[in-house]
């Protein structure tokens, strides 16, 4: 602060203070406090709101635990309450999402960061940004038409002879999903790893192949752990932006396939709950955060690791 | 897995055959011919550019010649991956890993073979006794210092036991009495191991002290093989004259020659000198500054009037800077016994040398 004043007089300092103040208050606390005020509070008339039937509960977030439904897996038949389960396979398909990204990523990054010529590397980087610069709507469109009975995926497959039928890729479960997902978000993937690699001495590579070790054992006891930090940063960002996608799962969905962001959306928008969508959005939020601090935990990353 | 001592055997002699490397129209290293035996300390002497971290890479396997045969231990390596060689590398940055502990870090190689963890760990502890750095097992790369993480890289390369050891630079980073200490130690582990040490340095007091025999390069081209003392006293060319020493250079022409030597006529008057193997070029007379003396008279031969501009005193020697009167810059070299005096600047006097020690070569060895 001290530094900011005498680099830039009272004037200045104040309006980028002011600023800064405007974009947390106003577009971080503000928004946030009134949905979780709100989701403490009874889904009410108007005319009742503020009256005496307006008192905090829990209510709206115990209302995960509504309406259960009979499932098998693995043999063994459970009651499941429905929102739970949609919560449990976001989390689970958001997982193999992450873990896809991650093997389609790494060999890709460790390609970029040790063994491309460096002066193809811009042309290689501009190929892989192109996508990005497309809506993700149109994105997922692509796909959807990729993905399509009649599609181009299938013709192609059944061309080269690998399948003797089309196949209805976005009516299986969850596999439009999370094609479109990878699809989206695995560079989120690619640069964190691609960075780490890349600050990995290439003497450290050569030494270890010199020392006899074939190159899978290069990779496990050398890059990996040193890309470990750059790993656990994709890894959360993929994970997190696949658990909160909406478009993706509503686009690229089956009609067996529920993400928890639909679900949410259902309450907001169709039910015009907003108080007990604000408590799932929440729980989102939170059993997300649990769940990435749990893997972290897990692989031994600390925060600041990632932060870098 | 016990360790060799003082025996000199599983050390193998390497043997580079018309040896070039390309990189693109650039020539590396130009028809590179070596054989360095079994148990040798070898080092490649050449200033940054030269081609010597490039045959060292060649012999590791991370280089391919474009030409050539590399022979270890006389078996043809060609097409051998460096994880199939029976060398280790010791990286001029060391290239310890961080993520481990200085005992996985040694072992790595033993790891990698499928030793168990129990015998790895026994291993490390003998190597690090055998590089004098007991009780590190334990500590983290970025818990030593240059010297000890130097020691640490010796070891790792040791731990696989190879035929070869391959040393790029390793003391370069260090300061300068360090240098001079892990200098001596890096002989002693040679010797105590018996493994062929390579040796890669811009250093010539490194190379000059520590090898059996030393390679010069200059441009991708090996100029001279020799044990120190020949390189130093009798350098073929001038490149290799000035690279491990200084000199006072005269140009002037060859007049007569006889018996290896020759009458050499400069500007500042005519000398006599060793003949070098000049190969039809022009050569320069090349004499060392400790070869040069300062008399008050003239001497018979080979002397020069001039007039002292300058005097410093280093120490163990005085150095005196002179101007002849025909214009040249002529120094000589002291040895300050204890009573030797400093003659002081203005003085007229003669700078003489004797012909057995002054010598007519030519430039480099190069592509022309």
């Amino acid at each position: 602060m001290q530094d900011l004043l005498r680099r830039y007089g009272p004037g200045l300092t104040l309006i980028m203070g002011l600023m800064v103040a405007f974009w947390l208050l106003m577009l971080v606390i503000i928004p946030n406090m009134t949905l979780f005020e709100q989701s403490f509070r009874p889904y009410l008339p108007v005319r009742e709101v503020g009256g005496p039937n307006d008192t905090y509960s829990l209510d709206n977030y115990l209302k995960v635990f509504d309406g259960t439904i009979e499932r098998s897996f693995l043999g063994f038949t459970f009651q499941i309450p429905v929102h739970v389960l949609t919560f449990w396979l976001t989390i689970w398909y958001s997982m193999v999402v992450t873990v896809i990204c991650f093997f389609m990523a790494y060999p890709l990054a460790y390609y970029m960061a040790k063994i491309v010529n460096p002066r193809s590397l811009p042309t290689l980087i501009l190929l892989l940004f192109i996508p990005l610069w497309v809506s993700e709507v149109l994105r997922a469109f692509a796909w959807w038409i990729i993905l399509a009975f009649r599609g181009p995926l299938n013709w192609l497959l059944l061309n080269l002879g690998l399948i003797e039928d089309p196949i209805r890729w976005t009516n299986m479960g969850y596999t439009g999903v999370v094609i479109g997902l990878i699809y989206t978000y695995v560079l989120f993937m690619l640069f964190p790893i691609y960075n780490a690699i890349q600050s990995l001495d290439t003497n450290q590579i050569e030494a270890a192949e010199d020392l006899g070790a074939p190159w899978w054992k290069i990779h496990w006891r050398i890059v990996l752990p040193h890309s470990k930090p750059g790993i656990a940063a994709g890894s959360v960002m993929v994970f997190m932006l696949s658990a909160g996608s909406l478009l993706v799962p509503s686009i690229l969905g089956s009609t067996t396939s529920q993400w928890f962001t639909q679900t949410i959306n259902q309450w907001f928008n169709d039910a015009l709950d907003w108080n007990t969508a604000s408590a799932y959005a929440f729980l989102l939020l939170l059993l997300c955060t649990l769940f990435v601090s749990l893997a972290m935990w897990v692989f031994r990353v600390k925060l600041s690791d990632i932060a870098k | 897995m016990n360790f060799r001592g003082t025996s000199q055997t599983m050390s193998a002699g390497i043997d580079l055959e018309n040896v070039c490397c390309d990189f693109g129209t650039f020539r590396a290293v130009d028809n590179a011919n070596v054989s360095i035996r079994p148990g040798e300390f070898f080092s490649f002497l050449g200033p940054s550019g030269c081609g010597k971290t490039t045959i060292l890479r060649m012999v590791s396997g991370f280089i391919e010649p474009t030409q050539g045969v590399i022979r270890i231990g006389g078996e043809d390596v060609r097409g051998k991956r460096p994880n199939q060689r029976p060398t280790a590398l010791i990286f001029q940055n060391l290239a310890l890993f961080p993520l481990m502990p200085i005992w996985e870090n040694i072992t790595f190689g033993l790891e990698v073979r499928g030793v168990d963890k129990a015998s790895r760990r026994k291993r490390a502890e003998e190597l690090l006794q055998l590089v004098d750095l007991p009780g590190a097992a334990e500590k983290m790369v970025s818990q030593l210092s240059g010297g000890q993480k130097q020691r640490v890289a010796i070891a790792r390369a040791l731990a696989v036991e190879p035929q070869v050891m391959l040393l790029d630079e390793p003391l370069s980073a260090l300061d300068l009495k360090l240098r001079q200490h892990m200098r001596a130690e890096l002989r002693a582990i040679q010797q105590r191991t018996g493994v062929t040490f390579i040796y890669i340095t811009h250093d010539q007091g490194e190379a000059l002290a520590m090898s059996d025999r030393v390679g010069v390069m200059s441009q991708g081209r090996i100029q001279q093989i020799a044990d120190p003392r020949e390189i130093y006293n009798n350098p073929v060319n001038g490149f290799v004259a000035s690279f491990v020493g200084e000199n006072n250079i005269f140009k002037g022409e060859v007049q007569q020659a006889a018996d290896g030597m020759a009458s050499f006529s400069t500007p500042h008057g005519t000398f006599r000198a060793r003949l070098g193997d000049l190969g039809g070029r022009d050569g320069k007379l090349y004499v060392r500054p400790e070869h040069t003396v300062i008399s008050v008279a003239a001497e018979a031969e080979n002397s020069v009037p001039v007039t002292i501009t300058d005097v410093s005193f280093e120490g163990n020697f005085i150095t005196v800077h002179a101007t002849g009167d025909s214009g040249i810059h002529l120094t000589a070299e002291i040895r300050n016994d204890g009573s030797a005096t400093m003659p002081d600047r203005g003085t007229r006097a003669y700078m003489a040398f004797d012909p057995a020690r002054a010598a007519i070569l030519p430039d480099a060895n190069v592509r022309g």
